[in-house]
C-alpha cells in the first residue's frame, strides 16, 4: 500500500471520526414535555409565543432580561427566560425556534430564531390576506 | 372584462422568449452531443453550426427576458406580479436590480444569463472543447429554463413564470372584480423589496456570486467532456478557468459577507448560516480540484482526483441550490427562500448533473491514466495532495452538518444544529486552518518529484525563523485570551496564527528568494499570502472581538446567572450621557429620512482618554413584506486597528405600533380649540388643496388638511397638519392622520359633523410610549480590516495565475 494511501485513509478516518462526535453536540427537536423530561440537557423547541401570557421585556429596568411563555403543538407550555434585547417582530412571528434547556421548570433561552410568514419570499396566503383587508377597509370607506 | 391600464404586451413577449429560450437550449444540448460524438468533419461541422445558431437563439432570449422583466419592474407595471412583489414606486433607483434578483426567477435568470456569457467567451477561446462543454453549459440551461416556463404538463406545474399577472396569480380575490385595480393603493405602490435587501451589496453581490456559481460548469464540462471522449488534455486550459471561477466565486461569497457585516445585525461576517456555508462548500472543493489539476499537470499524478474534485464542486452548487431555494433549512437559516413550490424540480436539477456523470466517473476509471510508481514524501505533489483533501474533506464535513434537515427529512429523524453551531463548525475548522496554513507555507519550497534535503532547509529555516519569531510576539503581546471554550481551544487559536502567519512569511519570501521578485510569475504565491491573511484576520478579529455595550448604568436590575450571560444591550435616554465602559455614549437625537424610509439615531461617543470621540448613526427601517417591526442596522467607525460596531436592539418608538392607547373623539371648527392632557390645540383653518402638502398624494386625489397648531403647557408650538385625500374617480377617502411626536401626540380627522358650520370631528390620541429610549449593542472587532484586505490580494493572487496560464498556453501554441 501507498504511503498517499495511508495518508488518505487517516485523513478520511479522521473525517468520519469528526462527524460522528458532532453527532454528539447535536440536540434535538423535542417537545416542551420531553424537555421537562431531560432538566439540563440542551434542546431545541419549536414551540409558538402564548399571547394570553404577558410577555416581560422592559429595557429601562434591564435590556437584557425577556421572560415569555411559548406554547407548543401539544398544547403544552412553559416559562421562557432569554437574557438578551427582545427581538424585534417577536409577537408577529409564526413559529419561534428556541435553543437552550430546562432549568428549575423555566426554560433558560440561549438562541431565538423567529419564523415570520415569510424572510425573503412573501407568503402567498398572507399576502393575499393583507391585501384584501386593505381592499375591504377602502371599500366600506367608500360606503 | 376590460381592465384598466394594463400592459399585456411585455409579459406576452417575455413568456414567449421564456419558452423559446427552453426548445433553444434542447436543440443546442443536442447539436452539441451530435457534433461531439460525430467523427466526420462535415457532419460535425453541420452540428455544430446548428448548435450554435441554437445556444444564440438562446442568449437572445435570455437577453430579452432579462431586459422584459427590467422593464417591467423599472416601470412599476405592477399589473405584473413579480413587479409587484419586488419593488415599489418609492423604492429608490438603484434598488431596483435587488428588486429584480430578491425572486426565485429574477436569480435564476442572473445564473441563466452568466451561462450564456460564460459560453460565448468558452467557444471563442477554447474552440477544440467547445462541443462537449457546451453540451453541459445547454442542457444546464435548459433546466434553469424549466424553472421560468411555469407551464402545467399533466397537472404538475413545471417552473414558475415571472411574467405572470398578478389577477392570474391571485384570480379569486374579490380586489380583481374592479377593473380599475391598478390604481388601488396598495397594488399602486408595489410591495417592495425587503428591507433587509435594501442595500448596495445587494445590488452587487447576487451578480458576482451567480458569475461564481455559474463558472463551476466550466471545469465540470471539461471532467465531463474529457471522460466522455477518454482525452485527457483539457486539463491544460482548464486551469485558467478553475483561477477565474475561485477569484469570482471567492469576491462573491466574501461580498455577501460584507452585506452581512454591514446591513445585519448578526454582529459579524460570518455565522456559518447554511446558506452561507452551501456558497463556501462549492468553493473549497474547487479549489482543492484547482491543486489536484496543477499536480496533474506537472507530475502525472492525481488525475482521477482532478475529475473527482471538478464534479463535486459544479454538483455542490447545485445541491446547494436545492438546499437554499427548496425552504427545507426553514428552521435552521435565517435567510433561506421560503415556499418549497419548486422542490421536486431542484432535487432532480442536482440528480441529473450529478449521477450520470458519476457513473460515466466509474465506467472510464479503468482508462484514466494513473503512475504506479509512489511519490517521494519529499515532493511537492504530495503535501498539495495532502493539503487538497483536508480542504475537500473540510467541505464534506461543512455540507454533512448542514444537511441535517435533509437528513431528517429522508430519515424521519429529529436532529437539530447543536446549541452553539458555530463553535460546533469553528472548533473542528480551526484545525483545517492550522494545516492548510502550514501547507500553504512548506509546500512551495518542495520541488516536483523530489526535492534535495538541503536545497529544502536552506530555503525555508529563514521564512520559519521569522514567522516562528513573529507570531510569538504576537501570541505573547497581543492579549488573545478567548476563554470561553476552554484552555485547549485557546491553544488552537495560537497555532493557528503561529500557522497563518507562516503562510504569509512563508510565500512572501518565496517570492524574494525563489523566484527573485519576478511578479508576473508570482501569482499562487499571492494567492497563498491573501488567504493566510484572510486567515490572520479572521482569527484575530474574531478571538479578540469585544461587546463594549456592557451595562454599567446602574439600573441594572438583572441578576446574573450562574452561567455566563450576554449583557450585551445597554440602555440609552435621548440626552443622558451613559457610562459604557471605554466610552461615554449619549443619544443625542434621531431623525427619520424620508428619501431611503430609515429612523437615523445620532449617537455620540465619547473614549474616556478624551481622544477618540465619534458619532455613529445606527438606524433601523419599518419591515415591509406584512412584517411589522423594524429591521436594526448597524453603523461602523473604521480605524486602522478596528471597528467599532453599533447598532439599534430595541427603541421605544417600535413598541407604538402596539400602544393600546385609542383615539378620543374631539369635536371643532375652523378658530376653535379642544385640549390635550399636555396643553390645547387649535384649528386655525381647512384648506383644499393646499401648495405646501407635506403627504405624498396620489394622481387623482385632492387633499384636504386641517391646518392646527398645537401649544403645549410649557408654551411651545407645534405646527401639525392631519387630513384626507379624496380620491375624484371613485370619490373614495383617504384619512391622513398627523403626529407631534415630542408631545406623542396623533391627530386625525374623522368626518364632518355638520356641513352648514364646518363643524368635524376629529381623533386624538396621546400614546403612553416614551419616544427617547433606546437599547444599543456595541462590538468592537480588532483587525478587521485585514480580512477584507486578505481576500482582496487572494483574488489578485488567483487572477494573476490565471493570466499567467492563459499566457503560458499561448507561448506553447506558438
Amino acid at each position: 500500500m501507498k504511503k498517499m494511501h495511508i495518508v488518505a485513509l487517516v485523513l478520511i478516518a479522521v473525517a468520519i471520526a469528526v462527524l460522528i462526535s458532532f453527532m454528539g453536540d447535536v440536540t434535538t427537536y423535542d417537545t416542551i414535555a420531553v424537555a421537562r423530561q431531560k432538566p439540563g440537557k440542551a434542546v431545541t423547541l419549536v414551540a409558538r409565543v402564548d399571547k394570553s401570557q404577558p410577555m416581560e421585556y422592559d429595557p429601562v429596568k434591564n435590556p437584557n432580561y425577556l421572560s415569555f411563555t411559548a406554547l407548543d403543538t401539544l398544547g403544552n407550555s412553559i416559562k421562557v427566560v432569554y437574557h438578551n434585547a427582545k427581538p424585534t417582530d417577536m409577537e408577529k412571528s409564526e413559529r419561534i425556534v428556541l435553543k437552550g434547556s430546562v432549568q428549575n421548570n423555566e426554560f433558560e433561552c440561549k438562541d431565538i430564531l423567529l419564523k415570520c410568514p415569510s424572510k425573503y419570499k412573501d407568503d402567498k396566503n398572507a399576502t393575499q390576506k393583507n391585501l384584501n383587508a386593505s381592499y375591504e377597509y377602502i371599500d366600506s370607506a367608500k360606503s | 372584462m376590460n381592465y384598466i391600464g394594463e400592459h399585456l404586451l411585455p409579459g406576452q413577449l417575455g413568456h414567449f422568449f421564456a419558452v423559446l429560450s427552453l426548445v433553444a437550449s434542447l436543440v443546442a444540448t443536442i447539436a452539441y452531443f451530435k457534433a461531439n460524438k460525430t467523427a466526420l468533419p462535415d457532419e460535425k461541422q453541420s452540428w455544430l453550426r446548428l448548435a450554435r445558431m441554437a445556444f444564440l437563439t438562446e442568449t437572445i432570449s435570455v437577453l430579452s427576458i432579462f431586459l422584459i422583466l427590467y422593464f417591467l419592474i423599472s416601470n412599476h407595471y405592477h399589473e405584473y406580479y413579480y413587479a409587484w412583489d419586488h419593488s415599489s414606486r418609492s423604492l429608490q433607483q438603484q434598488y431596483l436590480l435587488a428588486s429584480f434578483w430578491e425572486g426565485q426567477e429574477g436569480s435564476f435568470m442572473l445564473w441563466s444569463f452568466w451561462h450564456c456569457v460564460l459560453g460565448w467567451v468558452f467557444t471563442w477561446r477554447v474552440k477544440k472543447w467547445e462541443a462537449p462543454v457546451l453540451t453541459v453549459i445547454s442542457f444546464a440551461q435548459f433546466c434553469i429554463a424549466t424553472m421560468l416556463v411555469g407551464i402545467y404538463f399533466f397537472d404538475t406545474k413545471v417552473g414558475s413564470n415571472p411574467f405572470i399577472l398578478f389577477r392570474d396569480q391571485m384570480g379569486n380575490m374579490p380586489l380583481f372584480a374592479n377593473p380599475d385595480y391598478l390604481s388601488f393603493p396598495r397594488i399602486k405602490e408595489g410591495n417592495d423589496l425587503n428591507s433587509l435587501l435594501q442595500n448596495y451589496w445587494m445590488v452587487i453581490h447576487p451578480p458576482v456570486l451567480f458569475l461564481g456559481f455559474a463558472s463551476t460548469i466550466i471545469p465540470f464540462g471539461f471532467a465531463y467532456a474529457g471522460l466522455l471522449n477518454k482525452d485527457h488534455s483539457w486539463t491544460k486550459p482548464a486551469i485558467s478557468w478553475a483561477c477565474f471561477s475561485g477569484a469570482v466565486l471567492g469576491t462573491g461569497i466574501m461580498m455577501g459577507a460584507a452585506w452581512a457585516y454591514e446591513s445585519l445585525s448578526f454582529g459579524g461576517y460570518w455565522a456559518w448560516d447554511p446558506v452561507e456555508n452551501a456558497s463556501l462548500v462549492p468553493w473549497l472543493i474547487l479549489i482543492a480540484g484547482l491543486h489536484m489539476n496543477l499536480i496533474y499537470k506537472s507530475t502525472g499524478y492525481s488525475l482521477k482526483s482532478t475529475y473527482i474534485f471538478y464534479i463535486f464542486s459544479f454538483s455542490m452548487v447545485l445541491y446547494s441550490t436545492f438546499l437554499t431555494r427548496s425552504g427545507i433549512l426553514g428552521d435552521t437559516s435565517v435567510h433561506a427562500f421560503t415556499g418549497a413550490d419548486m422542490t421536486t424540480q431542484l432535487v432532480l436539477f442536482f440528480l441529473v448533473f450529478f449521477v450520470p456523470v458519476l457513473i460515466l466517473f466509474f465506467v472510464r476509471r479503468k482508462s484514466i491514466p494513473t503512475i504506479r510508481k509512489e511519490e517521494s514524501s519529499y515532493s511537492r505533489e504530495f503535501w498539495m495532495f495532502i493539503g487538497s483533501l483536508v480542504l475537500f474533506l473540510s467541505a464534506i464535513i461543512i455540507i454533512a452538518k448542514t444537511s441535517t434537515p435533509v437528513f431528517n427529512k429522508i430519515f424521519e429523524t429529529n436532529i437539530a444544529p447543536p446549541e452553539d453551531p458555530k463553535f460546533a463548525h469553528n472548533q473542528v475548522q480551526i484545525f483545517i486552518a492550522i494545516i492548510i496554513g502550514i501547507l500553504t507555507a512548506v509546500t512551495q519550497y518542495l520541488k516536483y518529484k523530489d526535492t534535495p534535503k538541503g536545497y529544502f532547509i536552506k530555503k525555508i529555516w529563514l521564512p520559519t525563523l521569522i514567522a516562528v519569531v513573529c507570531s510569538g510576539l504576537i501570541s505573547a503581546f497581543g492579549n488573545i485570551d478567548y476563554t470561553e471554550k476552554g484552555i485547549g481551544y485557546l491553544v488552537a487559536i495560537h497555532v493557528a496564527i503561529f500557522a497563518s502567519v507562516y503562510g504569509i512569511v512563508a510565500n512572501a519570501s518565496y517570492v524574494w528568494i525563489v523566484l527573485k521578485g519576478k511578479l508576473k510569475v508570482a501569482g499562487p504565491s499571492v494567492a497563498h499570502i491573501g488567504f493566510a491573511l484572510f486567515l490572520f484576520g479572521v482569527l484575530i478579529s474574531s478571538s479578540k472581538k469585544e461587546v463594549l455595550s456592557e451595562n454599567t448604568t446602574g439600573i441594572n436590575l438583572f441578576q446574573k446567572t450562574k452561567d455566563q450571560d450576554p449583557a450585551e444591550n445597554i440602555t440609552l435616554f435621548k440626552g443622558i450621557k451613559t457610562d459604557m465602559g471605554k466610552y461615554d455614549v449619549t443619544y443625542l437625537r434621531d431623525t427619520a429620512n424620508d428619501f431611503d424610509r430609515k429612523k437615523y439615531f445620532e449617537l455620540k461617543f465619547e473614549s474616556k482618554d478624551g481622544i477618540n470621540n465619534f458619532y455613529l448613526y445606527p438606524d433601523v427601517l419599518q419591515n415591509n413584506k406584512g412584517q411589522e417591526g423594524f429591521s436594526a442596522n448597524p453603523d461602523k467607525k473604521h480605524y486602522l486597528d478596528r471597528d467599532i460596531f453599533a447598532y439599534v436592539t430595541t427603541w421605544s418608538g417600535m413598541a407604538a405600533k402596539d400602544d393600546t392607547a385609542s383615539f378620543r373623539a374631539a369635536f371643532i371648527k375652523a378658530g376653535d380649540s379642544t385640549y390635550y392632557s399636555n396643553g390645547i390645540i387649535i384649528l386655525n383653518k381647512v384648506q383644499i388643496n393646499p401648495e405646501n402638502f407635506k403627504h405624498p398624494v396620489n394622481a387623482g386625489e385632492t387633499p384636504v388638511i386641517l391646518d392646527m397648531t398645537v401649544i403645549a403647557k410649557d408654551g411651545r408650538k407645534y405646527p401639525v397638519q392631519p387630513g384626507f385625500a379624496i380620491n375624484m374617480k371613485d370619490s373614495t377617502i383617504r384619512n391622513l392622520p398627523d403626529t407631534v411626536i415630542a408631545q406623542s401626540l396623533i391627530l386625525r380627522f374623522n368626518k364632518i359633523t355638520d356641513e352648514t358650520t364646518g363643524a368635524m370631528q376629529i381623533g386624538i390620541k396621546e400614546t403612553q410610549n416614551l419616544n427617547d429610549l433606546m437599547t444599543l449593542k456595541v462590538y468592537q472587532f480588532p483587525w478587521i480590516g485585514v480580512v477584507w484586505i486578505g481576500v482582496i490580494i487572494m483574488v489578485i493572487g488567483l487572477l494573476m495565475s490565471m493570466v499567467q496560464r492563459i499566457k503560458k498556453s499561448k507561448l506553447s501554441v506558438a
